[in-house]
């Protein structure tokens, strides 16, 4: 085989890589979504405390952080994957018990589901056409979550109902240009682990479908 | 201060000891951007704002 044929070959090669980690993740993402929110209707039927979403989100970040890293390379990451998502859908249910007491509650949960898919699905398929290297945005959007948990960090104390608006607004810019950079990542190259890959992408819809919920809910009323 | 607001402040520290190392690795290892590169973030982004002021619409 010369030079130019194996050149081919390994771009091919490469190629089928990546289709199947995109595969694999789009797979992974749709089941743990699915399990999600299964866990989120049997706690909203077990009529869990709100404060089971903070602890979930806690444990579901110490596993995020120092557990699936260690595991996402062997069988057992699917199995913490699937760990750390129930438990985010378990806590979800705790927080769509308190939405759906509001008057218009199920308007709200349906209409920031609907926009969750409608913005996760439309700037997939844009970074997925466009095959643009978005690689670039890594820094901003870490700088950006910085401040933005700094931000929310801050009004736990302030309880100011616009800076909750304005953080939750930065999250849904933030988490978008997560979808680009993650899905970019996996269409180059640069992110080869589908666990790891769901895991982001996972997030950045979680985030989305929580922030759109304080939103509405804030801006929702009839005054 | 009661226990929803300690554990919320210890999600968001945790949070920030998550992205610290996140950070300072995409921030010296990022690739500069080429022309053209931020327009391609700045209209999808527009489009999100966009749908997100015509969901608050229709919930009002």
């Amino acid at each position: 085989m010369n030079r130019y044929e194996s050149v081919i070959t390994g771009g091919a090669e490469n190629s089928v890589a990546t289709n199947k980690v995109l595969k694999n993740t789009y797979l992974l993402l749709s089941a743990t979504l699915a399990f999600s929110a299964v866990m989120a209707m049997v706690s909203l039927y077990a009529g869990v405390q709100p404060m089971a979403y903070l602890i979930s989100v806690i444990a579901s970040m110490v596993l995020g952080i120092f557990v699936l890293p260690r595991t996402a390379n062997s069988s057992a990451g699917i199995g913490v994957i699937f760990l750390i998502t129930g438990l985010l859908g378990f806590g979800l249910g705790a927080v769509l018990s308190i939405y759906l007491s509001l008057p218009n509650g199920p308007q709200i949960i349906a209409t920031a589901f609907g926009g969750t898919g409608v913005i996760f699905l439309g700037l997939s398929g844009y970074a997925l056409t466009s095959k643009r290297d978005f690689s670039f945005l890594g820094g901003f959007l870490f700088a950006g979550m910085l401040v933005l948990v700094l931000a929310m960090i801050a009004n736990i104390f302030l309880q100011i109902p616009a800076m909750s608006l304005a953080v939750s607004g930065g999250i849904i810019m933030v988490m978008s240009g997560f979808i680009l950079f993650d899905t970019s990542r996996i269409i180059r190259g640069g992110e080869s682990n589908y666990i790891m890959a769901t895991y982001g992408l996972y997030l950045s819809i979680f985030n989305i479908f929580i922030s759109l919920l304080n939103i509405l809910s804030i801006m929702g009323g009839d005054d | 201060m009661d226990w929803i607001k300690i554990l919320s402040v210890v999600a968001g520290v945790m949070m920030l000891i998550f992205l610290w190392p996140a950070y300072k690795h995409w921030s010296k290892n990022s690739p500069k951007p080429e022309k053209g590169d931020w327009t391609s973030v700045l209209l999808p982004l527009l489009a999100v704002v966009g749908l997100v002021v015509l969901l608050v619409m229709s919930v009002r």
